[in-house]
C-alpha cells in the first residue's frame, strides 16, 4: 500500500496515497499503525484526500487504529474526506467517532 | 431479449486484487444509466461499495480464503432494477440472522451486510440448485 507518512512536531501525518482503502489493502494500513504505536508514537492524522472509495474493512482498519491511539493514551484523526467517503463513515454513525477535520492543515497544533 | 435488459456475468479468482476490477465495472455500469432518476455518481460509488462488500463476504466466508477457488457473479438490469447476483457454493447462512452494528461500540467488523442493506432496496439469500445466491435489487424509478 502506498502511504506517505511524515512527522509534524508531535503529530505522524499519514497520507493514503491509494485511490480505495478497502478490503484488498486495509490489512496493510492496520500494520503500519501498529508498528507506530510499537514505536511509542501515539498520535496520528490521517490523510484520506486521495482517497475515492473505501469500504467497510477500511472502516474496520481506521478503527481498530483509533482504539489502539486511545489505549495507548494517543489520538486517531481524519483529514480530507471527499464527500462520498464521509457518507459512508455517516451511513456508519463513525463520523460521531472521529475527529474529522477538511483538512490536514485545519487540524490544530498538539500542546 | 428485452431491450432494456442487461446481463454482466463474471467469474473472478478469489482473489482482494480484482475487488477494484468488479467494483469498477458496477460503477461504469451506473454511470451510464440514462433511466436512472437520482444521482449517477452516488449510484456508481453505492454499486462499487455493494459488489466490494458482497464478493468480499463470498472470499473469506464460502470460499475460505481460497485463492485457486472462483467468483462467479452477475450485475444487470432488470425492467427498471438494478440487480446484483453473487454466487457460492458454501454452507450458506441466514442473512436475516446477520446483526446489526453496534453503533455504541467499536467493533472492526460486521459493517459490510448493513451496508448492504441500506443501500439496496432487497436483499436475500437462498439456495438455488447445488449453489447459494445473493441477490440484491434495488429500483431505478422515483429515487
Amino acid at each position: 500500500m502506498n502511504l506517505d507518512i511524515a512527522e509534524q512536531k508531535k503529530l505522524v501525518v499519514i497520507a493514503i496515497k491509494e485511490e480505495r482503502l478497502d478490503a484488498h489493502n486495509a490489512t496493510d494500513l492496520k500494520s503500519e499503525l501498529l508498528a507506530l504505536f510499537e514505536q511509542g508514537k501515539k498520535n496520528i492524522l490521517i490523510n484520506l484526500q486521495d482517497v475515492r472509495f473505501i469500504d467497510s474493512s477500511g472502516l474496520g482498519a481506521l478503527v481498530s487504529g483509533f482504539k489502539n491511539a486511545i489505549t495507548n493514551q494517543g489520538s486517531l484523526k481524519l483529514a480530507g474526506l471527499q464527500p462520498q467517503v464521509k457518507s459512508m463513515f455517516e451511513l456508519t454513525r463513525l463520523h460521531r467517532v472521529f475527529d474529522i477535520y477538511p483538512t490536514a492543515a485545519d487540524v490544530p497544533e498538539l500542546p | 431479449m428485452n431491450k432494456n435488459r442487461i446481463e454482466i456475468d463474471i467469474k473472478i479468482p478469489n482473489q482482494t486484487r480484482y475487488l477494484r476490477l468488479i467494483g469498477k465495472i458496477g460503477e461504469e455500469l451506473a454511470i451510464g444509466l440514462n433511466e436512472y432518476s437520482g444521482n449517477c455518481n452516488t449510484l456508481a460509488y453505492y454499486i462499487n461499495l455493494v459488489i466490494t462488500e458482497s464478493v468480499i463476504n463470498t472470499i473469506t466466508h464460502a470460499n475460505a480464503c481460497d485463492p485457486d477457488k472462483m467468483v462467479h457473479l452477475s450485475i444487470g438490469i432488470e425492467h427498471d432494477e438494478l440487480v446484483i447476483r453473487v454466487f457460492d457454493e458454501g454452507e450458506g447462512f441466514d442473512i436475516n440472522n446477520v446483526p446489526p452494528p453496534d453503533f455504541e461500540g467499536l467493533e472492526e467488523g460486521g459493517r459490510g451486510v448493513f451496508l448492504i442493506r441500506a443501500i439496496m432496496d432487497s436483499v436475500n439469500y437462498r439456495k438455488m440448485g447445488t449453489e447459494n445466491v445473493l441477490e440484491m435489487r434495488k429500483s431505478l424509478k422515483n429515487k
